[in-house]
């Protein structure tokens, strides 16, 4: 039978296909379906992990006890996971573990494009990526063996244009694997200088053994057509190419580290001119240069970004495959972006409406709280990674005197558990006086409303322990730690510049689920039209539901939601709820 | 280019592409099609632009659509419609709703939402450009049977009528993808834009 299934979704089913006793991960996208679709089978203890080390090491724990393991996150989630990822190379495994990378090439949804290939060759351990969701299904289930046969964690990768896009795959059978016995091998599972040299030199070896798979593997497989170009590509490269040169040559590799030499050499000897088309880094390229043989890559091709099929045609034959329609003429002016924007309720709006009134430096972090540096709020000063507002805030005050008693750092509460406690601790320890307001809504919004450490839900929807924030600040040595509502303007406003003054450590709490959590019909707002005197204050929100024709402010019914924080910044009383009495 | 069918889909967050194109999917499946949808999640989607790619035919290669290449654009809004428009082929189909939603820019007043959008679609189709330009009310249509989200499935019946496939297996994905609950005012919802 064949389902149509996303890339994500056909990694999860070629997990539980593949036997897979335990996964888990913490979201960020476009790995974050792996997992919500992983929860459905019932053979799966699947979880949310607080972040992705310690996903991985919940991962290394059981892929050594013998459970079959897949872990899954977005690239810059291996990052965080490398500590343990580049050591665990060394470990090996005892029921084999796949870690999924989610690239995000052209940054959809992400703050840098790195490239994770580079990861595998880090490592050194392979590394798998498929072209379309029948192959995300087989490879997991041929990385999972793999892992096995040659002790080693394996990497799947994929990339937006893969993890999101849905393809048709035939499905399979669950493969039952016994949990394999758990045998204590201190040589080979403690990681100390005396153990570790040894090990490496396994690695190394390891690695030769796994250039021969690269050779035989059917994963990587030449497709001969018309002899005169050639192009050597993976995962979604790989369709692109096939749409842009349907008679060129192709060698598509399904495994993109290590490379086989000796098939790419074989390749290059049967066509007249060859290609490796890639996103990103010059990975495949530049290994093959140095096998001595000639390619062309990026002198064609950009570094950044995705690449599509017109630019491929157009590099390689000459000519883009379509031109768009002549639409320039009859367009008036370009039409206007649409952004995303916090929605309308959303608790975020009135924390930065507060912060650039006061105007603080806001330390930022990452989650849909990050769109409070989009106008008009325009109220953060940086946003790095995962957590890094509370360290960075720190070292905002450490770095110049000037800015001491007016920095804030902005974080939300998934991001907090994830890996914000540690900033607490050393502001607490170093004696910063920065204040951390933590955003709760009460879920991990951007990625789609997952549950977190705080929402006393897991993964499948089970109850559990809600971690307590603010009692976790206290115990962290915060002395001052308070709560406040988010759609309470005047008191959000008085805390904070309560806390900025108070010249020691303070975390403020601001409480308020995100709107989108809040499914009963709203009461609405309206603007009475004799007493708005379209001073323009409300609009300084930015909320979608606001809308400014010339100077007539009205609210859109349809989008608002009630939260009645445009009323808090109204000094005319034009805006009303509707059943409310005319005054 | 193949015999491929593209179909680009596009509207605001919020507005339901993402169940139009399942519907869609879910047509094309039952005609043993090969398929690819594409969708792009996470911040996009927080009231931005969403889009997504649909492609069918005996082979399909690349799941995403380049300007210029697209037999379809499906827009639940009028804005879209025209930031979509350049997808089109020579001689492709627009269809459009012509529900307005201004973007952030326009609600600060520092942009003005384009106001001759449908009269320029509507030069570009007497110019042969189109192929063919549909323009609806799917909300208005929508808020006739009871319920204003099923916008999406409104404009979905006018495509259907421009698609190869029958009447009654968009009835069957409808049923097949739409909840219980909301299916009679959606099975509605698409008979008017069908009917036209």
């Amino acid at each position: 039978m064949k389902k149509l299934l996303s890339g994500n979704e056909a990694i999860a089913r070629g997990a539980y296909e593949g036997g897979v006793h335990f996964a888990a991960a913490y979201p960020g996208t476009p790995s974050t379906e792996i997992l919500e679709n992983l929860a459905t089978y019932q053979e799966i203890d699947a979880q949310w992990s607080s972040n992705e080390k310690v996903a991985l090491e919940i991962g290394i724990g059981a892929a050594l006890a013998g459970s079959r393991v897949l872990v899954a996150m977005k690239h810059v989630g291996v990052n965080v996971a490398a500590d343990p990822l580049m050591t665990f190379s060394y470990l090996g495994v005892n029921g084999g573990l796949v870690l999924v990378a989610a690239d995000d090439p052209g940054m959809h949804s992400s703050q840098n494009e790195q490239d994770s290939r580079q990861y595998a060759r880090f490592a050194k351990v392979p590394m798998f990526e498929p072209a379309d969701s029948q192959e995300a299904k087989d490879f997991v289930r041929e990385a999972l063996r793999v892992s096995e046969e040659f002790d080693t964690p394996v990497l799947l990768r994929t990339s937006t244009r893969i993890s999101h896009a849905q393809s048709l795959v035939e499905l399979g059978e669950r493969q039952e694997i016994a949990i394999k016995p758990y045998e204590k091998n201190v040589q080979k599972h403690v990681a100390m200088p005396a153990n570790a040299r040894p090990r490496h030199v396994a690695v190394e070896e390891r690695l030769q053994r796994l250039r021969d798979y690269a050779e035989q593997t059917p994963l990587n497989r030449l497709e001969w057509r018309q002899r005169k170009i050639g192009v050597i590509c993976a995962g979604i490269s790989y369709q692109q190419v096939q749409e842009a040169l349907p008679e060129a040559s192709v060698l598509k590799l399904g495994v993109c580290y290590p490379l086989p030499a000796q098939l790419i050499a074989a390749f290059a000897a049967g066509v007249e001119e060859l290609y490796v088309v890639e996103e990103l880094d010059p990975f495949f390229e530049e290994q093959i240069k140095a096998l001595g043989i000639a390619v062309q890559g990026k002198a064609l091709f950009p570094l950044t970004g995705e690449i599509f099929p017109n630019l491929i045609a157009e590099k390689i034959l000459g000519e883009p495959l379509t031109v768009p329609l002549a639409v320039a003429a009859s367009r008036e002016e370009p039409a206007p972006v649409r952004p995303p924007v916090l929605c309308p309720g959303c608790p975020h709006r009135s924390v930065f409406y507060t912060l650039r009134r006061q105007k603080l430096l806001v330390s930022g972090d990452i989650g849909c709280y990050t769109l409070g540096a989009s106008p008009p709020l325009e109220a953060m000063d940086s946003c790095i990674c995962m957590g890094a507002s509370i360290s960075a805030g720190l070292g905002y005050e450490k770095g110049n005197p000037d800015l001491k008693g007016k920095v804030v750092s902005v974080i939300g509460d998934s991001t907090f558990f994830h890996s914000g406690m540690t900033g607490i601790v050393d502001v607490v320890y170093n004696r910063g006086t920065t204040l951390t307001l933590v955003l709760d809504n009460r879920i991990t919004a951007m990625t789609g409303h997952q549950e977190n450490p705080g929402t006393g839900t897991t993964l499948q929807g089970q109850p559990t322990v809600a971690l307590d924030i603010a009692a976790i600040c206290r115990a962290l040595g915060v002395q001052r730690v308070r709560e406040v509502d988010a759609y309470d303007l005047a008191a959000l406003d008085a805390v904070i510049r309560e806390e900025i003054a108070a010249g020691e450590a303070a975390v403020v709490i601001v409480r308020r689920a995100c709107a989108l959590l809040n499914k009963s019909v709203p009461e609405v707002y309206y603007i009475v039209e004799e007493k708005c005197t379209s001073c323009g204050a409300c609009m300084k929100l930015g909320c979608p539901a606001l809308v400014q024709e010339g100077k007539k402010i009205t609210i859109d019914a349809a989008l608002c939601v009630g939260c009645g924080v445009c009323v808090q910044v109204c000094k005319f009383e034009a805006i009303r709820q509707a059943g409310e009495q005319d005054v | 280019m193949s015999k491929t069918t593209s179909l680009v889909m596009g509207g605001v967050g919020g507005q339901g592409i993402v169940l139009a194109s399942k519907i869609l999917a879910q047509v094309i499946q039952d005609h043993h099609y090969q398929l690819k949808v594409s969708e792009i999640h996470g911040m996009a989607q927080r009231g931005g632009s969403v889009l997504t790619f649909v492609r069918f035919g005996a082979a399909v290669h690349s799941p995403l659509i380049e300007l210029g290449q697209a037999d379809y654009v499906f827009a639940l809004e009028k804005l879209e419609a025209w930031r979509l428009l350049p997808y089109l082929r020579t001689g492709g189909t627009m269809i459009c709703s012509s529900q307005e939603i201004k973007p952030m820019p326009v609600i600060m007043g520092r942009q003005q939402y384009p106001a001759q959008i449908i009269p320029a679609m509507q030069a570009l189709a007497a110019a042969g450009q189109l192929g063919a330009l549909h323009t609806f009310n799917a909300l208005e249509a929508a808020c006739d049977c009871g319920q204003p989200k099923a916008a999406n499935v409104a404009l979905l019946g006018v495509l259907a009528r421009t698609l190869e496939f029958s009447l009654a297996s968009f009835l069957a994905a409808l049923a097949a993808v739409v909840p219980e609950r909301f299916l009679e005012a959606n099975q509605q919802a698409f008979l008017v834009g069908y009917q036209g």
